[in-house]
């Protein structure tokens, strides 16, 4: 019978302190030196990590009852709105909020890494007032101690690979994916590849609802498949997706998190992001998994998108591998164009270390997920439609 | 060995980093041209903004075997008009706060800004840095600044 092993025993190894455990790049070296069958024996799980910005990440935050209370309607922190259009004193604050009076030098993600930095927040609330929640105004510092609650949750995290930004027009251009000089003088990416947690788990085959995770420095959990979750775009011979694919919802305590991990950012004439240290260890339950994890850059394909094209499908020029980004230069159409990347490597691989750490300290355990993610779906587009054509696309497809 | 060899070398010839302003009128004039031929100052252009009838900008490293042969060029430049300031600033970086994302290696077109590829560190080479600034625009982290 072919080679095993549960989660359970994994769990008990790292009990024991005899568990082994590789980041998803250690592993690579690992196979090749003691080969493939004795390090599928010898490794339990392997570490992946990322480090990006991920815009769509933002947190819940629960402030107290002041006295009198207040039903808070509208919230700023340090002048950035959140959402509050939940229970009196409930909050949302999204990465990519701006601030009314600093605009784009200061946003959500600013409050969020200023709260994880135990730095104190301006809080002001105003209201309409109530019998039960007279106030109607408030003014006051909070700090992440001071709250009930406060837990990061990212609709979309994790991209599983994701696609390279170049500029065919005459003009720089100011995206996401950074400042594009014009006529192709440039081109970024944006994945940590061979150590993304995704790219390692192709299938979604042990990353799932419920698994733990590291999240921001602290041990979090995948709460939902992220939004835009779509595993079925076209993949490689080796089932690797060829350009944005799998997403994570993720959660995690604000309260336990580590400034290092949890970074804002500003893309000139962009906005505000945030960058995210995330990393998802993979059990080695089976020989298939393993073979999963022996994924490296040149292994993962990728599509080069003219950003310069503002419309919802851009054209691609090209297919690309991570190897040969990482090089420094791509060809495309017949032209060597300069790369670089807008993810930390050097902070994917620290968060992989550190996952392996947390591992052999018997800090972490590995967890079953409860419900496998969605594998056969795809992203639907918003069309512009009256009334008549909704009905009638309902009916069709009921 | 060589290292040394090659720094004792540099000491000999005197250099200096400046940037150059010419009015509309001289940007049609071959005036590097000259500085080379009539004063003997070796002219090692890091950045150049020159386009007619505007304003144009040079940033420049001038070397020549002794200092006062350097000061005769600079004043020919001076006597046409060309404002001359020296390059004291220069780019630094908030290490402590860097992320090495290595978003402000994609701008920098002078090659001064890479990513180690081992190490996958930024690395910042003044040496070739051409004070564009490119790189404190592309920077998500805000931690490339300039120093005067």
């Amino acid at each position: 019978m072919a080679f095993e092993r549960s989660i359970e025993e994994i769990n008990e190894k790292i009990r024991c302190g005899n568990v082994v455990v590789a980041t998803a790049e250690e592993i690579l070296s690992m196979a090749e030196s003691d080969g493939y069958e004795n390090t599928f024996r010898k490794v339990d799980v392997v570490t992946t990590g990322t480090f990006g910005p991920m815009c769509s990440t933002g947190a819940f935050l629960n402030f107290g009852h002041s006295d009198p209370p207040i039903k808070m309607q509208k919230v700023w922190l340090n002048d950035v709105p959140a959402y509050t259009g939940i229970a009196a004193v409930d909050a949302y604050i999204g990465a990519t909020e701006l601030s009314e009076s600093r605009g784009f030098e200061y946003g959500g993600a600013h409050v969020i890494e200023d709260l994880i930095a135990d730095k104190p927040v301006r809080l002001r609330a105003t209201s309409y007032g109530t019998d039960c929640y007279p106030l109607r105004e408030i003014e006051t510092y909070i700090n992440r101690q001071m709250l009930n609650q406060a837990y990061i949750f990212n609709p979309r995290n994790a991209y599983q690979n994701y696609t390279v930004a170049i500029n065919t027009s005459d003009r720089t251009i100011y995206t996401y994916m950074g400042i594009l000089y014009p006529k192709m003088a440039n081109a970024t990416y944006c994945s940590a590849g061979q150590l993304s947690p995704l790219l390692n788990d192709p299938f979604y085959e042990t990353i799932g609802i419920g698994t733990r995770i590291f999240l921001g420095g602290a041990q979090g959990y995948v709460a939902w498949e992220g939004t835009q979750h779509s595993p079925s775009v076209a993949r490689n011979e080796k089932g690797i997706p060829i350009g944005g694919a799998g997403t994570l919802a993720v959660i995690g305590d604000i309260k336990k998190m580590n400034r290092r991990y949890m970074r804002a950012a500003v893309f000139e004439r962009y906005g505000v992001s945030m960058y995210v240290g995330l990393g998802v260890p993979i059990p080695v339950i089976n020989e298939k998994i393993f073979r999963n994890v022996l994924v490296r850059d040149e292994d993962i394909q990728v599509p080069v998108l003219d950003y310069s094209v503002g419309r919802r499908k851009r054209p691609a020029l090209g297919i690309v591998n991570y190897k040969q980004l990482r090089s420094g230069s791509v060809v495309i159409q017949g032209r060597e164009v300069k790369t670089a990347p807008i993810s930390s490597y050097k902070m994917a691989r620290e968060i992989a270390t550190e996952l392996k750490k947390w591992i052999l300290k018997g800090e972490f355990f590995l967890s079953n997920y409860v419900q496998p993610l969605p594998k056969n779906q795809n992203v639907k587009p918003l069309e512009i439609r009256d009334l008549e054509d909704l009905e009638v696309e309902y009916e069709k497809n009921r | 060995m060589k290292k040394t060899a090659k720094k004792a070398e540099r000491r000999q010839i005197f250099r200096k980093r400046v940037m150059l302003t010419f009015s509309q009128k001289l940007v049609g004039q071959p005036v590097m041209y000259r500085l080379i031929k009539e004063y003997d100052v070796a002219v090692n252009i890091l950045f150049a903004k020159v386009l007619p009838n505007e304003t144009g900008k040079l940033v420049v490293e001038f070397s020549a075997s002794d200092e006062k042969r350097l000061n005769k060029g600079i004043n020919f430049l001076k006597s046409l008009g060309v404002r001359i300031e020296p390059i004291s600033k220069e780019i630094v970086r908030d290490e402590e706060n860097c992320i090495d994302c290595g978003a402000c290696t994609s701008v920098c077109r002078s090659g001064a800004l890479s990513i180690d590829r081992k190490s996958f560190e930024l690395v910042f080479d003044q040496e070739k840095c051409v004070l564009c600034e490119m790189c404190i625009h592309a920077c998500p982290m805000k931690v490339i600044n300039i120093s005067f």
